[in-house]
């Protein structure tokens, strides 16, 4: 299975011997007859940006969910440096270093900026006051809010509330599912130049994203989704040049 | 009504409705986590009664208690009362609630089950306990302690008042800055994303009910100290704990509390006024009044989950 995969890395990306730090392989996911993931293999190495693209419908959150442990695939394997963690538990899977940025943000509506970071942190005994400050560094529309309730933030603030949440357990890989949806296209520049950060502070980012454009920019390589299995594969900025993924997701674009 | 009775009825309310409030958030508490309405609470508080009342059987206090008997007296049963209501809580949601969260049973069947372990709760307890009313043992002469505008204080209801108020702060405490009040607001809001941070719902929810049977049994003693111990002396003060927890929001901890004193005032003014075949009908009233209006109740916008 994995020497077929392997043939079909791109070319320049030569197989290390150390296992990915995120790898799925051959991911069967149902939700209840309906079969969402139709053998999805996906790789992340460390320090890398992937992006993930595709229509609505692909597959593309399923994925994420699958691998922070909320759904259980049907087959397939989750790998985090070569260890299975398909079947782990999400409360228990954020000891592994993984961090998920839900789709639609979900922030605590009830809970003040500064909760909702805390319950970032809940993994550990107590939050890490420096990484708050760090942070609020990142974020500083935060540090200003940070006694306001997370329901009460503009739809830009409430995505920088819920990365930085998901910073606070330290993720060694962080999973963001679409942080730009509904977004005004200055704060989504914000908000990648944020995740262009985070990335060289040493994060690795699977990044699912509609916005096609932007997410290239930012990854170094890209999948597409297409009903559940993965149509293509390529370095970022091959397929940024594609005529089918220009065609496709980057049709709208003016320039 | 005169007007010295008007304050002897206020304290009744007072003192009933801290009661109420006190078994109120056992309600709200599982409600915000789980969006259940555990109708086995009013049990968890009859087993409460039970649980002081075994105790200071056991322990056969003396005729005339010295000062400090009394306390530990009191201290004794209200633990034992906290104690067994928190077993029964937590033994519920193991036994009952558990299995069907696990095969995503619909909410009707939770319902249900609810009515269904209450029923069968008090009538254990009917079979276990005997069906007569027994008063709780003689722990302190119940004195008249001091009276305000007319309207005169004895030992038991200042004991229940204070323990009431303390439970309350305590419990609003364990809420709002403990690290567990943090996860059961957490999995209250988004039990998915509270998950994806580390919480474990199981843990949180069965902790939840423990927090809320350990308050019902400490009320359940308290009533008991009170009236008497019954088997069925969860009913009304269970449906009516319900209904101050629909009243002031229910999910909302604080909304319980509001809620529970208003129907304790309201319901022991009405007698006051117009005696006491009225009990039920004012408060039961003001319910539907206001929720009529504010159908998320007193503190309600915070009602259910909001993504
Ligand atoms: N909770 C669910 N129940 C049933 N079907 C679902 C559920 N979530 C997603 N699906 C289906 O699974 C497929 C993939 O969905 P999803 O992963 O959310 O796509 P994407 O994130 O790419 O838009 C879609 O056909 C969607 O309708
Ligand atoms: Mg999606």
């Amino acid at each position: 299975m994995s020497t077929t995969k392997l043939a079909k890395e791109p070319e320049g990306t030569e197989p290390t011997a150390a296992p990915a730090l995120l790898e799925l392989r051959d991911l069967r996911v149902f939700y209840g007859a309906i079969e969402a993931l139709k053998g999805v293999n996906l790789s992340v190495r460390e320090g890398e940006v992937v992006a993930l693209l595709g229509a609505n419908g692909a597959g593309k959150s399923t994925t994420l969910r699958t691998a922070s442990g909320m759904l259980s695939p049907r087959s397939g394997e989750v790998l985090l440096r070569g260890e299975r963690i398909d079947g782990i538990k999400p409360h228990n899977l954020v000891r592994f270093g993984i961090g998920h940025v839900p789709e639609g943000r979900r922030v605590f509506a009830r809970m003040t900026v500064r909760e909702n970071l805390e319950m970032g942190a809940y993994r550990f005994k107590s939050p890490d006051q420096d990484e708050m400050d760090r942070i609020f560094g990142l974020f500083p529309r935060l540090a200003e809010r940070s006694s306001q309730l997370g329901g009460t933030l503009s739809g830009g603030e409430q995505q920088m509330l819920a990365i930085g949440r998901a910073l606070m357990g330290k993720p060694e890989l962080l999973l963001l599912d679409e942080p730009s949806m509904g977004l005004a296209p200055l704060v989504v520049q914000q908000i990648f130049e944020i995740l262009r950060e985070i990335n060289q502070q040493g994060t690795t980012v699977l990044l699912v994203e509609q916005n096609a454009a932007q997410a290239l920019q930012l990854a170094d390589r890209g999948y597409v989704l297409e009903t559940g299995t993965v149509a293509m594969h390529e370095e970022a900025s091959a397929l940024l040049a594609d005529p089918r993924v220009r065609a496709a997701y980057l049709g709208e674009i003016a320039e | 009504m005169s007007l010295s009775e008007f304050w002897d009825f206020l304290v009744l309310g007072v003192v009933l409705g801290s009661l109420y409030a006190v078994i109120a958030i056992g309600y709200t508490l599982v409600y915000g986590v789980l969006q259940l309405l555990n109708f086995a609470h009013s049990e968890v508080f009859m087993f409460g009664g039970y649980g002081g009342l075994i105790a200071l059987t056991a322990w056969s206090p003396v005729t005339s208690p010295s000062g400090f008997q009394s306390v530990a007296y009191v201290a004794v049963g209200m633990c034992a009362g906290a104690a067994l209501g928190g077993i029964a809580a937590y033994g519920l949601e193991k036994v009952a609630y558990r299995p069907l969260r696990r095969r995503h049973a619909p909410r009707l069947v939770f319902l249900i089950t609810a009515i269904g372990a209450s029923f069968f709760l008090y009538n254990l307890a009917g079979k276990l306990f005997g069906r007569n009313a027994a008063p709780m043992p003689t722990m302190y002469e119940n004195k008249k302690l001091f009276s305000v505008f007319g309207a005169d204080i004895n030992i038991t209801q200042l004991l229940i008042l204070i323990s009431a108020v303390v439970m309350m702060i305590g419990l609003d405490y364990v809420v709002n800055r403990t690290k567990l009040g943090s996860g059961i607001r957490a999995v209250a809001q988004d039990p998915e994303v509270a998950s994806l941070m580390g919480v474990d719902i199981d843990k949180v929810v069965s902790r939840t009910f423990v927090i809320g049977g350990l308050l019902g049994g400490a009320a359940g003693f308290l009533f008991g100290t009170n009236q008497q111990v019954f088997y069925t002396m969860g009913f009304l003060p269970g449906i009516t704990a319900f209904a101050a927890a629909v009243l002031g929001g229910i999910g909302n901890v604080r909304g319980a509390m509001v809620g529970g004193m208003l129907l304790g005032i309201v319901e022991n003014l009405t007698v006051g006024f117009w005696g006491d075949g009225w009990r039920y009908v004012g408060a039961f009233a003001v319910l539907v009044l206001v929720l009529m209006f504010r159908p998320t109740g007193i503190l309600g916008e915070r009602v259910g989950r909001t993504a």
